[in-house]
C-alpha cells in the first residue's frame, strides 16, 4: 500500500516536471499526437467547407502531416474548384485558394480557364495599389504557372510591379515620406517602411509584420514571374529590410523567437502565430527564389522553429494549420534548417537502471543528417560546481535512430541535474544548411530508492534527559508503537536518510504529525543534521499548543521529495498523552468541521408570538346594557307625552309648512349621515355632504324659524 | 335639629314642587331633555367601570355626546327663559324681540347639537 502510493507520488512529480521542462527548454517535433488533433480539428460535415480558404488550409495540413484523407473531400473541393474557376464573378482571394486546392488535388481544370483567370489577374497587378491585391494576384499567377504547362506566363513590367511593392530607398531611413517624394516615377505607392515592415495601402498608415510577411511572398512571386533578370539592387534591399525586420524580433525566456504586431487595435488584429507564420512564408518564398545567403543567424531561425514546436498542440484547425504549414516550410528552406535535439524521458530512475536516450529530428519529425551527440557538462542544479564529468560522446542505435548514454555517469546521486548537450555535423557542408543550435541546456531528474534506517522514537525524562521508554521503529513495515508520556517528559523521533550512492539527502518534507481523538491534529517538521533527521518535542512548552486536551495520540511521519521513489506517510503508532487540566482561560482548540448533514439540515421550527387580543366584556353583559342605554331615551318620550306635548304650534298654511317639513326632514337626514359616516364612509365625503345639507338645513330653518318668530310676535302684539 | 331638618326638607321639596309647576312647558321640555342626557351618561360611566376602558375614545365619545348635548340645552333653557332680562326695554318691541331671540336661540342650539355630533361620530371610531 505504501508502496503504491509512493508510486502514484513519483508519478504525479515525474508528470508535472516533464510538463515543466517541456515548458522551458525541451521541444518535440511533430508527432502523432498532431496527425490525431489534425484529424479532430478538420472534420467537415457533409464534406464541404463554408469558405475555400478553409478547404485548403485542411488540405495543406493533412498533406504536411501525411495524412491521406483525400478522397473523402476531394471530389466536393474539386467541384467547388472549378466553379470559382470558371466564374467571372469570384474574388480575388477565392481564386487564390482555389488554385492552392488545386495544387494539392489536382483537379484537372482545362487551360483555357487557367487562361482566363491568368489574363484576369495580369489585369489585376497593372491596376492594383493594395498590397493584398498585389499577393493574391501575383500569388496566383505563380500557381498558374506551376499548374499548367505554359512556360511563358510573365508578368509586363515585374519591375516596375516589383517597386510599386516596394519602396526605393538607399538614403533616409527616417524620412519614408522625402524618399518617396524623391521618387515621383513610380505609381506613387510607398507601402514598404524603413523599418522593415509593411503597409497594407498607402491611405492606410498602420505598419504591420504580417503585411511585411505578405510582401516577401508576393516580391518572391514577382521575381520567379519575371521574364529577364530584376536589378539586383531591389533585391539586396529587399534583403536588407528582411534583416531590419529580424531585429525587431521578440523571444521568449527558453530560447523561442516570434513576431508579434507591434499595434495593437489594428484592423483584424493577427496574434504572435499567424504574424510568425506570415514572415517564416515570406522569408522562406523569398530565399527559395533569391540566390545568396542572407545572412540571417541561425539561431534566430531555430528560434522560430523552436516557437512553432512550443505550441504543442494547437486547439483551433486554422493555428494548427499555421503552425503545420509554417513548419513545413522550415523543413525545407534555404537558410537554415532547423535541428531539434529532444529526449523521450527527463526523469531517470537509478533503481531502474535507465539510460539516457536523446533523438535528433528536423521539425517535422524526419531523420537528420549523420551527426554526433555529445554530453559536453553535467551540473548540479541550485549549484555552480564545475561538471561532474568530462565531455562525453553518445552512441548512436540506427534502428531506433537514438542516441543512448549507457551508464549515467557514476557520480550522478539522486537530484535534479542539468545536462548541456551540443551536436556536430559529420559533413561540413552542413555546418551552412543547418542550424544545430550550439549547447542546449536541458533540465533532466533523476530519481531514486532513499534508505530510511535507524528509525526510532523515544520518551525521555525532561530534566535527566534519561530515556524511559524507547521503541524501534520499522518505517518499511506496519507498526503500532504504543507509549504513554506525562507533560513533563519529551517526545523524540529520529531516523536517518541516505541516498543510494550513501550521501546524506535532505527531502522536501519531514513531517511528523499527531491527531488527537478529538480529530484535532499538531504538524511539526523534523530538523536535520548530515544524514540524521530528529525531532524532540518538550510536552512541558507544548502543553498550550496542545490546548491541553489529554487522551490518545496517533503518531504519523511524513517524508516525501520529488526525486525520492519511496516517499511514504506512515502511522507509527500511538501516543497516550496525560496533560494537566486547563485553566480558566485556556485557548479553546479550533472547531472541527461539522457533519454537513448537521449544518444543512432542517432548522427548528419558529413559534410566531401574536399580540394577545384585548380582553373584551362578555356579549350578553354589552347587550344588556346596550338596552340599558335606551332607557332614558323611553324616558324622555314618556315625560314628553305626560307633559302635554303637541304639535300645535306647527305652521298650517302650505308655504310655511313645507318649510318646516323641509326642516325637520333637513335634520333627519344631518343624523342619518352621522349614522352612514360611523358605519362606512370617511370623514372627507361626509364633511362634503355635510356642506351640502348644512347649507340647505341653514336656508329652510332661517326661514321657518323666522316664520315662527314672526308669527307668534303678530300674535302677542294683536 | 333632625325632626327640624325633615320637616325643612319636606317643606323645601313641596314649595320646590309648587314653583315648579308653575314654569313654562317648553322649559320643562328641555329639563326633562337634560335629565336624560345626563341619565344616559350615568348608564354608560356604569357600563365602563364594570367593564374597564379597553376603547376608551369609544367611552369618551358616548359620555362627552351626552355631557355636551346637555349643557348645550342649558344654555338654550337660559336664552328661552323670559324672566331673564338681558337688557331693559320697553315692553312691547322686548317681546318681539324676545321671540325672535327664541328662535335664534334654537337654531343655535340645532347648529351646535350637530358641530357636536359631527366630532362625537369622527371620534367614536
Amino acid at each position: 500500500m505504501a508502496r503504491n502510493r509512493g508510486r502514484f507520488l513519483v508519478l504525479i512529480a515525474a508528470a508535472l516536471i516533464f510538463s515543466s521542462a517541456l515548458a522551458s527548454s525541451i521541444f518535440q517535433p511533430i508527432s502523432d499526437s498532431h496527425r490525431s488533433a489534425a484529424l479532430e480539428l478538420f472534420n467537415p460535415l457533409g464534406g464541404s467547407f463554408s469558405s475555400v480558404e478553409k478547404t485548403y488550409e485542411e488540405l495543406r495540413t493533412f498533406e504536411v502531416l501525411g495524412i491521406d484523407k483525400r478522397s473523402d473531400i476531394s471530389t466536393a473541393a474539386c467541384q467547388s474548384v472549378s466553379e470559382i474557376l470558371g466564374s467571372s464573378s469570384s474574388t480575388l482571394k477565392d481564386l487564390f485558394y482555389a488554385l492552392k486546392v488545386n495544387g494539392i488535388l489536382q483537379c484537372g481544370i482545362k487551360e483555357d480557364v487557367f487562361e482566363g483567370v491568368a489574363s484576369r489577374l495580369q489585369a489585376i497587378v497593372g491596376g492594383a495599389s493594395a498590397l493584398l491585391d498585389f499577393y493574391y494576384s501575383v500569388g496566383g499567377l505563380v500557381l498558374i504557372k506551376g499548374q499548367t504547362s505554359k512556360d511563358d506566363l510573365y508578368l509586363a513590367d515585374a519591375e516596375g510591379v516589383f517597386r510599386s511593392i516596394k519602396l526605393w530607398t538607399t538614403l533616409a531611413w527616417n524620412s519614408p515620406t522625402l524618399s518617396r517624394a524623391l521618387l515621383g516615377l513610380v505609381a506613387d505607392v510607398a507601402l514598404s517602411q524603413s523599418d522593415g515592415r509593411w503597409r497594407y495601402n498607402s491611405n492606410n498608415p498602420e505598419s504591420s509584420t504580417f503585411a511585411a510577411g505578405l510582401a516577401l511572398e508576393a516580391l518572391a512571386g514577382i521575381v520567379s514571374l519575371s521574364s529577364s533578370e530584376i536589378n539586383q539592387s531591389l533585391i539586396s534591399t529587399t534583403k536588407n529590410d528582411i534583416l531590419k525586420l529580424f531585429d525587431g524580433i521578440e523571444k521568449y525566456d527558453d530560447g523561442a523567437f516570434y513576431f508579434d504586431e507591434k499595434l495593437v487595435g489594428a484592423r483584424e488584429h493577427q496574434g504572435a502565430l499567424s504574424t510568425t507564420s506570415s514572415v517564416v512564408r515570406g522569408l522562406t518564398a523569398f530565399a527559395a527564389v533569391t540566390s545568396g545567403s542572407l545572412n540571417l543567424p541561425s539561431g534566430k531561425i531555430l528560434g522560430l522553429a523552436k516557437f512553432f514546436l512550443g505550441i504543442g498542440i494547437p486547439g483551433d484547425a486554422k493555428d494548427l494549420f499555421n503552425q503545420v504549414d509554417s513548419l513545413a516550410f522550415l523543413e525545407s528552406n534555404t537558410v537554415s534548417i532547423p535541428l531539434i535535439l529532444s529526449l523521450p524521458a527527463t526523469v531517470l530512475s537509478l533503481t531502474k537502471k535507465d539510460a539516457l536516450k536523446v533523438k535528433v529530428n528536423t521539425v517535422l519529425g524526419s531523420n537528420a543528417p549523420p551527426l554526433t551527440v555529445n554530453l559536453l557538462q553535467v551540473l548540479r542544479s541550485g549549484s555552480k560546481d564545475t561538471s561532474l564529468i568530462e565531455s562525453q560522446e553518445l552512441k548512436f542505435d540506427p534502428e531506433n535512430a537514438v542516441y543512448t548514454l549507457d551508464a549515467l555517469p557514476k557520480s550522478v546521486d539522486v537530484g535534479k541535474y542539468t545536462f548541456v548537450f551540443e551536436m556536430v555535423l559529420h559533413d561540413s557542408d552542413h555546418k551552412n544548411l543547418y542550424a544545430t543550435g550550439g549547447q542546449i541546456r536541458i533540465p533532466i531528474f533523476v530519481t531514486g530508492v532513499i534508505e530510511v534506517d535507524s528509525a526510532e522514537i523515544a520518551v525521555l525524562d525532561s530534566d535527566l534527559g534519561s530515556i524511559e521508554t524507547k521503541k524501534k521503529i520499522d518505517l518499511a513495515g506496519e507498526n503500532t508503537v504504543s507509549l504513554s508520556a506525562n507533560h513533563l517528559q519529551k517526545l523524540r523521533l529520529s531516523f536517518q536518510l541516505s541516498t543510494p550512492l550513501g550521501h546524506a539527502f535532505k527531502p522536501h518534507q519531514a513531517i511528523l504529525k499527531l491527531t488527537h481523538e478529538t480529530k484535532v491534529e499538531h504538524m511539526f517538521v523534523m530538523g536535520s543534521s548530515g544524514k540524521q533527521f530528529e525531532i524532540i518535542l518538550d510536552f512541558l512548552g507544548q502543553v498550550e499548543k496542545f490546548f491541553y486536551l489529554s487522551g490518545r495520540y496517533n503518531v504519523q511521519l511524513a517524508v516525501g521529495d520529488a526525486v525520492m521513489e519511496n516517499s511514504f506517510l506512515k502511522a507509527i503508532g500511538h501516543v497516550d498523552l496525560d496533560l494537566p487540566a486547563p485553566p480558566e482561560k485556556a485557548p479553546q482548540p479550533p472547531a472541527q468541521p461539522l457533519d454537513p448533514n448537521l449544518i444543512y439540515g432542517p432548522k427548528a421550527e419558529i413559534a410566531h408570538i401574536f399580540r394577545a387580543p384585548e380582553k373584551l366584556p362578555p356579549k350578553k353583559l354589552s347587550l344588556t346594557f346596550l338596552g340599558l342605554t335606551l332607557l332614558p331615551f323611553l324616558g324622555f318620550l314618556v315625560g314628553l307625552l305626560r307633559l302635554g306635548v303637541n304639535l300645535k304650534n306647527f305652521p298650517s298654511s302650505s308655504v310655511p309648512a313645507v318649510f318646516a317639513t323641509l326642516f325637520h326632514l333637513g335634520i333627519a337626514a344631518v343624523l342619518s349621515l352621522y349614522m352612514l359616516f360611523w358605519l362606512k364612509l370617511d370623514l372627507f365625503t361626509t364633511l362634503k355632504a355635510l356642506g351640502f345639507l348644512g347649507a340647505f338645513l341653514m336656508f329652510v330653518g332661517h326661514r321657518i324659524l323666522s316664520h315662527l318668530a314672526s308669527s307668534s310676535s303678530k300674535l302677542k302684539s294683536a | 335639629m333632625g325632626r327640624a331638618t325633615s320637616k325643612d326638607a319636606q317643606a323645601l321639596i313641596h314649595s320646590l314642587r309648587s314653583a315648579y309647576a308653575a314654569t313654562p312647558s317648553s322649559l320643562k321640555i328641555i329639563d326633562l331633555y337634560v335629565g336624560f342626557a345626563v341619565f344616559s351618561a350615568i348608564i354608560q360611566v356604569v357600563y365602563m367601570a364594570i367593564v374597564g376602558s379597553f376603547p376608551f375614545n369609544s367611552f369618551l365619545s358616548g359620555v362627552l355626546s351626552c355631557i355636551g348635548t346637555a349643557v348645550l340645552a342649558v344654555c338654550l333653557r337660559i336664552q328661552v327663559n323670559k324672566e331673564n332680562k338681558e337688557f331693559k326695554i320697553d315692553d312691547v318691541s322686548f317681546n318681539q324681540l324676545q321671540d325672535l331671540l327664541s328662535e335664534r336661540a334654537f337654531a343655535d342650539f340645532v347648529l351646535c347639537n350637530l358641530v357636536l355630533h359631527l366630532v362625537i361620530m369622527n371620534f367614536l371610531g
